[in-house]
């Protein structure tokens, strides 16, 4: 299959992503022993930077070189990977931002299986892939199966896969721009603009030891005045996952998160928060979590350190009486 | 504008606790709170603030059973002008694709200029937008959170990419978008509000009426199957701090200064 296997690469200046290196481990789980192709769309000296970078994992190398590449537009990528695919390839893409503009269009238009957002890869068996996935905001697991035979694209969540270490050889850099250009660029009727930076907040959550993160079952927006208070007096700073920017209660630059900032405290309390992978996906560093939350069931009680089964509307208010207490 | 949104029925996973049934073919759907996917929701509200300042008409649509008619009337109490419900036995068991395809059925049955549909829903796939654009050959953009309408032809979309950064496009119409949480804030829908619609036909179609051969849908057509539903095993898990409220308190604050977490 060694010829059907393709993987997605993604990067920015001349540098590949994490995920890169982790869709080889997931490669390998579908079919043992065998190494992907890497694809990488971009432009000039960043993308062979990147290019160079990827031939010490992967054995090869497909690049595609052109100015309207330098930024990722799915568009114009999807059309390019429907000329440059074979009927039966299986294309593994990282599920994140990106992916998710691209893959389901992909499948469509390779006619190809689409299976999103896998967790884990069982195997390969007489053309049936099976795979774990998520439902629910990671409350219950699913296996999923899929004839493959004729093509799939497979998104994969970042971080799911462990990373594979470099190769003694070196991989080959075929170019090829030509075979995908053909003359002209399809998705003309998508035109990328610019990239609008997130505005500074008045605190920089990336920079804080101890945070104070809060979520949905704050419940109401008059109730973050006890959060405040007790991250005053723990001396930490508040931090927030999606919910509570989507109801405009704290300035985005305070959200955890893929889509919002990554931290990388020693302690991180989480309070009221479900505990989504996107949400989890923002804290680095391997901090002592403690995780309170009311449901039992919430995922975020894998990831946690410590958990209390507790309404925090009713824990916060005493928590930081104690606090206050020990501190003196 | 005559814009579409698509809406999905689905269990709202912040108001319960999901446990799997006795043989893992389903997850347990009694005494389950269902409530329309929340990321619709706010695709919904974008689709009547876009009507309000251009003109036009949203029409709400869902593939679901006869229940999903209650999410659609709800939509409807938000603003939206009309209601249609594919409902099929046949149906049943769809893949992302085969969803995609009947709502791109539907969407040849009717004359529209912009679809949204919600960035993901219970599954977390986030399929059906981009797979109906594709169908289609309409342009898409996923996680949009910003919609700037320019002109009758072109509309200036941001969509959001990691680190609270925005990515800005502009795309031609018809087009489809998924839109992603916080792109405005959904309006409040009160009993009243239902009771308005609660008299609005709201048609339902199904394979016969859309055309659509039986076999290239349901389970029967779906590539992608799900074979079980199960709780996951992740290791250990948290230690989890047992006893009463003040017990657990004391021993909290204790770990907390352990652990540097006291300044």
């Amino acid at each position: 299959m060694a010829d059907t296997l393709f993987a997605y690469i993604l990067h920015t200046d001349g540098k590949v992503d994490d995920t890169a290196f982790e869709l080889i481990s997931a490669a390998k789980k579908i079919v043992p022993g065998t190494l992907p192709t890497a694809v990488i769309f971009g432009s000039g000296g960043s993308l062979d930077t990147a290019c160079n970078q990827l031939s010490s994992q992967y054995p090869q190398v497909w690049k595609i070189d052109h100015p309207a590449l330098a930024y990722p537009n799915a568009e114009v990528i999807r059309g390019l990977l429907v000329r440059l695919l074979p009927e039966n390839g299986l294309m593994l893409i990282p599920h994140e931002h990106f992916g998710m503009d691209l893959a389901p269009g992909l499948s469509i238009k390779s006619d190809a299986a689409y299976i999103p957002d896998v967790v884990h890869i069982q195997g390969l068996q007489d053309g049936i892939l099976t795979v774990v996935r998520e439902e629910f905001n990671g409350q219950i697991s699913t296996h999923v199966a899929c004839d493959i035979s004729k093509g799939a694209v497979v998104t994969l969540r970042a971080g799911a896969f462990q990373p594979v270490e470099a190769r003694s050889e070196t991989g080959r850099i075929l170019d090829k721009t030509d075979t995908a250009i053909q003359g002209d660029l399809p998705g003309g009727n998508r035109r990328f603009l610019e990239l609008v930076e997130a505005p500074v907040g008045d605190v920089d959550i990336t920079k804080s030891d101890i945070l104070i993160s809060v979520g949905r079952g704050i419940e109401e927006e008059e109730n973050l005045e006890m959060v405040h208070a007790l991250a005053k007096a723990m001396g930490g700073d508040v931090s927030c996952s999606r919910p509570i920017v989507d109801a405009k209660w704290l300035e985005k630059s305070r959200q955890v998160g893929t889509s919002g900032q990554t931290v990388k405290p020693k302690v991180y309390l989480a309070l009221g928060i479900s505990g989504s992978f996107q949400h989890m996906g923002g804290v680095k560093g391997a901090p002592f979590v403690v995780a309170v939350n009311k449901n039992p069931k919430a995922p975020i009680f894998q990831s946690a350190d410590v958990g209390v089964v507790a309404d925090i509307l009713e824990l916060i208010p005493k928590l930081t009486e104690k606090v206050q207490e020990v501190k003196g | 504008m005559e814009i579409l949104v698509c809406v999905k029925r689905v269990p709202d996973t912040a108001e319960n606790e999901i446990a799997v049934n006795r043989d893992g073919t389903d997850i347990e759907r009694n005494d389950l709170v269902y409530s329309v996917n929340e990321w619709d929701n706010y695709a919904v509200e974008e689709a009547i603030q876009i009507r309000d300042r251009v003109g036009g008409t949203v029409t709400v649509i869902s593939v679901g059973d006869e229940a999903s008619e209650e999410v659609l009337r709800r939509e409807m109490a938000m603003g939206a002008d009309k209601g249609i419900l594919l409902c099929d036995p046949v149906f049943e068991g769809s893949d992302g694709r085969g969803i995609a395809g009947i709502l791109k059925a539907a969407v040849e049955r009717g004359s529209y200029d912009l679809i949204l549909t919600g960035a993901q829903a219970d599954d977390g796939s986030g399929q059906i937008g981009g797979m109906l654009a594709a169908m289609l050959d309409w342009p898409y953009a996923s996680l949009v959170n910003t919609i700037e309408i320019l002109d009758g032809n072109r509309i200036k979309v941001g969509r959001e990419i990691a680190g609270g950064n925005q990515e800005m496009n502009e795309i031609d119409l018809p087009c489809v978008l998924s839109i992603q949480t916080g792109i405005n804030e959904p309006r409040y829908v009160g009993i009243r509000g239902i009771r308005k619609v609660a008299s609005m036909e709201i048609p339902v179609q199904g394979s016969a009426e859309l055309g659509i051969p039986p076999e290239s849908v349901g389970a029967a057509g779906a590539k992608v199957k799900r074979l079980d539903y199960f709780v996951p095993e992740m290791g250990q898990g948290a230690e989890m701090l047992e006893g009463s409220i003040d017990e657990i308190i004391e021993k909290l604050t204790e770990l907390l200064k352990s652990k540097g977490g006291l300044k």
